[in-house]
């Protein structure tokens, strides 16, 4: 089975006047496969964002090479990408700064498929719908992102995700700004929108705990560098590499 | 969030500066018809000379009196609201449009094209800028069209910076992402993203302009290098009565009142228009 995302040696490194380069990921590579949900751990600053940024063309690499889908997405530009992003999609980390707050969430939601041409009424009811099995009334359409919570505004920017339809979501640490309960909810959420249209996941997240319930693998990842992988019991359980153990320890 | 204590007192502030609003607007507006139909309401013709009537004092008949040629000077100031109120707008209008443009531009694609326009920016900033204004306005000549160029030519820098560290601010929010995400081109993003998004510092600063514009522009006519003779416009006016600001002083203060009006009341809008759009003052919408 053809992987949905390889990604191959990624690096991505940052010159410092006068100093050594830095690098924010080291030689990273991984690959996920259709409707398997892989996590990514690490503490602040181990390149955990910078991956999903690199992912979605945000920054260019250094080196390394990222596949969609078979197709090397590496250096394409800003007009070849357009088509890229139909199958690639993200949820950020905090709900209201990824919605443009000058405008309503469904203009949001109903962008992409702004672009792609589909008519209004067409891209309305398709938007309506997912708000609903994101488990929003279809009328928070009309409403801005500061009339709404901040749980709501992720399901909302979850729903916006899967509008055109891609084949691997993205999850920047999308649930670390939401409290526990509407945490649960969120996830529960994905897991049915994952098994119901057969996603694949890049889960970015600091919390071992929700990545040990919820992700097919692991990475744990440090300084740039990837320490350990495999199933999140195994790692987190039985962590082999000396920073993996540390980290499991810290939170349990 | 808020006690209902806070939301109150925002409320009241909110209608308090709506009501400042309204009224400064209403202000504004008489001023706009007013030299809209300057040549319908004056009560003499603002060119037609009359020597046997020259320096009368302000009476009945001549509200402001009349200059040295006997011309009224109430129905001159009238005209001048004219040339001084449309130039001004037509300048602001240009250097806000002009300026906002290359800001966005620059702070959005960044790059060389950045460096070169903000390092000209830097050196028109860098001079006073009237100076700068006489020394164009001197080479292009008299006149109140190249007047209004030279000052504009000076001016756009202020808009460009605004505008750039607002987009520069702007570019790295979650919200651009996301809109690249779901496919928009540059420009779509420009558009639809940016410049709703940095519009209200634009505004502020355009209205907060308006006066300073006024006064620049009737300054270069005072010297000579806008509106010439025998032009009705307050800079020119001002000049032509200044050696007998002693002797028949209204001459030079009537369109100096006109000029000290017309820009308080731009400036006072411009305060209301930027408490308007603080968003601190915003309260419960």
């Amino acid at each position: 089975m053809e992987p949905v995302l390889k990604v191959t040696d990624l690096s991505k490194s940052f010159s410092r006047a006068g100093k050594n380069e830095f690098f924010a990921v080291d030689h990273v590579s991984f690959a996920v496969m259709p409707g398997e949900i892989l996590g990514i751990v690490g503490e602040s600053g181990s390149g955990k964002s910078t991956i999903a940024k690199l992912i979605t063309r945000q920054i260019d690499a250094t080196a390394g090479k990222i596949e969609i889908d078979g197709q090397d997405i590496t250096w394409l530009n800003g007009r070849q990408m357009i088509p890229v992003y139909a199958k690639i999609q993200m949820v950020f980390q905090s709900p209201k700064g990824s919605f443009d707050p000058r405008r309503t969430l469904g203009d949001g939601i109903c962008e992409s498929l702004r672009n792609q041409g589909v008519p209004k009424a067409e891209r309305e009811a398709m938007a309506r719908s997912l708000l609903e099995q994101c488990g929003l009334p279809g009328d928070f359409l009309e409403r801005y992102p500061h009339q709404v919570s901040g749980g709501q505004c992720q399901r909302a920017a979850i729903a916006r995700a899967l509008m055109c339809d891609p084949k691997i979501l993205i999850f920047d640490e999308a649930t670390s700004a939401l409290d526990v309960t509407v945490q649960k909810q969120i996830m529960e959420l994905l897991q049915m929108l994952q098994q119901k249209n057969h996603l694949s996941y890049l889960f970015i997240c600091h919390n071992l705990a929700l990545v040990q319930q919820f992700c097919d693998n692991v990475i744990v990842l440090y300084d740039g560098k990837i320490v350990e992988q495999g199933r999140p019991d195994e790692v987190i359980l039985h962590p082999k590499s000396e920073y993996a153990k540390r980290l499991v320890e810290a939170v349990f | 969030m808020n006690s209902p204590i806070t939301i109150r007192v925002q409320k009241v502030k909110k209608n308090r500066i709506r009501e400042r609003l309204f009224i400064f607007l209403i202000l504004v507006v008489i001023l706009l018809l007013v030299s809209f139909f300057a040549d319908k309401i004056v009560p003499y013709a603002p060119y037609a000379q009359n020597l046997s009537l020259s320096r009368q004092p302000p009476s009945a008949a001549h509200w402001m009196g009349t200059d040295q040629y006997g011309r009224d000077v109430f129905s001159r100031v009238i005209v001048g609201a004219q040339a001084s109120v449309f130039s001004t707008l037509i300048l602001v209008g240009v250097i806000s449009v002009f300026g906002t443009a290359a800001g966005t531009l620059c702070g959005y694609f960044g790059g060389r094209t950045d460096s070169v326009v903000m390092r000209v920016s830097d050196v028109c900033l860098a001079f006073p800028g009237l100076v700068f204004a006489l020394a164009i306005a001197a080479l292009l000549g008299g006149g109140i069209s190249n007047a209004v160029i030279a000052l504009a030519v000076i001016s756009w820098p202020k808009y460009a910076r605004v505008a750039r560290g607002q987009t520069l601010a702007l570019k790295n929010s979650d919200f651009i992402a996301a809109a690249r995400l779901a496919g928009d081109t540059s420009a779509q993003m420009i558009l639809r993203h940016i410049l709703p998004n940095i519009l209200g510092p634009i505004l502020v600063t355009a209205m907060l302009d308006i006066g300073t514009m006024m006064m620049e522009l009737a300054g270069l006519s005072f010297l000579g290098l806008g509106a010439q003779p025998p032009m009705a416009e307050w800079g020119n006016m001002m000049s032509g009565g200044r050696s007998m600001l002693q002797t028949y002083p209204w001459l030079v203060l009537s369109p100096g009142v006109a000029i000290f009006l017309t820009v308080v009341t731009f400036n006072l809008l411009g305060d209301t228009v930027r408490d308007y759009l603080d968003p601190k003052n915003a309260g419960s919408q």
